[in-house]
């Protein structure tokens, strides 16, 4: 009864931002509405026994992905009201292709040919085995089964992967400056390293600035002890 | 009574005893933290630091949490209402949420889950909600810029400490927290996977935007960064979340490396002392690193943090993950 009664929390809430995702205004909202849509499935994904796919579920699309869609979407420089006028006139044109696409998949629905025992297997979400944790069971299949289309999955995210590089990839300029990180260490003179041992100041250590000439003091300010440490650590960089 | 303990009512209201025993320790701890930090910091640098509220200072956080909730929320005009005190909200509860699953002691844990990891890994992935929406809610140039940075960050840092976390788990073969401290009755995972330890240890300086990696704030550069906009009990928010995601994370690594509550040898003195307390202190050291860290090291530019992510640790933790895997399977100790 209650599982019963989160199931429709649950989906009510994912239909319900889903449809938020696209009338919303600010494409912010709609990214945050995605997230909360994300969510739900997650728990749909938790109710049907699935505690692997609904956590790396949150994982990588709600944790990366939509991370990345909120980053590009917070700095995009969108006028609303032009956007507004584009929607009154593409409308027309999106709701044929949607409805097109909608008749499509009624064909294909309908003349559906389903395996004999995928009634029986779609009550078995769960592995049948109690003793077998979820995600042990996925990884089984994964591993042996289905073992090259795992693979296969993994290639083309890597082509997507290398074709995001290519085409941002640029030569650089002949005259480009870099920072190389071991050269500059390497350089041993340019930042003298001093052992200071512990409770003593640099004062002892006779690393100590040259005195200021003392006649034009300027008024006294309260602080001046702060900047002491600063000071004899420059000018002991330079002897 | 046991019937009643098993009825809704009864397993809902143990379950609210319990988070409460978890948490109320933990704000506790929250409050210290602040204190200890600023009297660590202070030792390090031959200063006092708070000494005057009480003795030793100790109700110095009382004296702080008070400051804070006498003070005005302001809420700037141009902000967005709801999520501006949506995103100081939405921290503090993913700080406090992830401890459903930490075992304090064998099996103490509110909620003993298979997927504990993936759970812990997803809620602290989550945490850069916070921070994005509370920049982007402030609709200021400050907050925004802090908002990207430390998106792009925890991004980063993610990876690696993931295939950090891959790496125990083919040392653990379960993704439940109990099942990991168990496994490391012989030996803690820090001996066998010591450069893994390090660099989970960095990630989570970066991952919870603590020094030197603390570019989302850099006071020098962009005031305060995402929290600029932000005053009185919204401010202390984040403040409570910081410091419960550092102890989130110092109870992270001291489950995946330190053994969580097993004592470090198995005899007769050390294994007296309860689990609970070797848990507390394991976290106490690695939080007091966290601070020792912040008094030693100035902060990243942003080109080195992004370099060390993704060009450092991302392939050292990836070709280390392989030569573990290879060895465990050669010498035939993969767990079954």
């Amino acid at each position: 009864m209650i599982a019963a009664l989160a199931f429709y929390v649950f989906a009510a809430i994912l239909i319900a931002s889903a449809v938020m995702v696209v009338t919303s205004r600010n494409p912010v909202h709609s990214v945050l509405f995605l997230i909360l849509a994300f969510f739900n499935a997650a728990a749909l994904f938790l109710m049907a026994g699935a505690e692997f796919l609904a956590l790396i579920l949150v994982i990588v699309y709600v944790g990366a992905v939509a991370v990345l869609f909120l980053f590009i979407v917070m700095m995009l420089d969108i006028d609303f009201v032009q956007l507004r006028q584009g929607l009154q006139r593409y409308a027309p044109i999106g709701a044929v292709i949607g409805a097109i696409l909608f008749l499509e998949l009624l064909f294909v629905f309908g003349s559906w040919q389903f395996a004999p025992d995928v009634a029986t297997l779609r009550l078995n979400a769960v592995p049948a085995d109690p003793a077998l944790s979820n995600t042990e069971a996925l990884g089984r299949l994964v591993y042996t089964d289905y073992i090259f289309l795992f693979q296969i999955a993994g290639l083309i995210l890597l082509v997507a992967m290398i074709g995001a590089i290519v085409l941002t990839l640029r030569d650089k300029p002949a005259n480009s400056k870099r920072q190389d990180i071991a050269v500059q260490l390497a350089r041993a003179e340019a930042v003298p390293l001093t052992k200071v041992p512990a409770r003593t100041g640099l004062d002892k250590l006779g690393i100590v600035r040259r005195k200021l000439p003392e006649a034009p003091k300027p008024k006294k300010v309260a602080h001046e002890a702060h900047g002491h440490g600063h000071h004899d650590h420059e000018e002991g960089g330079h002897h | 009574m046991d019937s009643f303990l098993a009825s809704p009512l009864g397993v809902l209201i143990i379950t609210v005893l319990q988070s409460l025993a978890l948490l109320v320790p933990l704000l506790l701890g929250v409050a210290y933290l602040t204190l200890a930090e600023r009297k660590v910091m202070a030792a390090m640098q031959m200063r006092k630091g708070p000494n005057v509220v009480g003795p030793f200072g100790l109700l110095q956080p009382f004296a702080d949490a008070l400051k804070m909730l006498l003070k005005e929320t302001i809420i700037p005009s141009g902000a967005n209402r709801g999520l501006f005190v949506f995103g100081p909200m939405l921290t503090l509860i993913l700080a406090l949420i992830a401890w459903a699953v930490i075992p304090v002691n064998d099996g103490w844990a509110v909620a003993d889950i298979n997927v504990g990891v993936l759970y812990l890994l997803a809620i602290s992935s989550l945490g850069v909600y916070g921070i994005i929406i509370a920049g982007w809610a402030s609709n200021s140039k400050y907050a925004f810029l802090g908002a990207l940075r430390s998106a792009a960050q925890m991004v980063s840092y993610e990876v690696s400490m993931g295939l950090v976390i891959v790496t125990v788990l083919l040392c653990v073969g379960s993704l439940n927290l109990n099942a990991i401290v168990l496994a490391q009755k012989t030996v803690w995972f820090f001996i066998p996977l010591f450069p893994m330890f390090i660099i989970f240890f960095i990630s989570t300086l970066a991952e919870t935007n603590r020094p030197p990696f603390d570019l989302a704030e850099g006071e020098s550069e962009l005031v305060a960064g995402f929290m600029v906009e932000y005053s009185s009990m919204t401010f202390a928010l984040f403040f409570l979340g910081e410091y419960a995601n550092m102890i989130l994370m110092s109870a992270m690594t001291s489950i995946l490396f330190l053994g969580g509550w097993l004592p470090p040898l198995d005899v007769a003195p050390l294994n007296w002392v309860p689990g609970p307390i070797w848990f507390i202190l394991k976290i106490c050291l690695c939080l007091f690193t966290f601070i020792w860290v912040r008094a030693t090291f100035p902060r990243y530019r942003y080109d080195q943090l992004m370099r060390l992510g993704w060009k450092v640790f991302l392939p050292f933790s990836l070709i280390y993950l392989v030569l573990v895997a290879f060895v465990l399977k050669l010498a035939g100790w993969l767990p079954a």
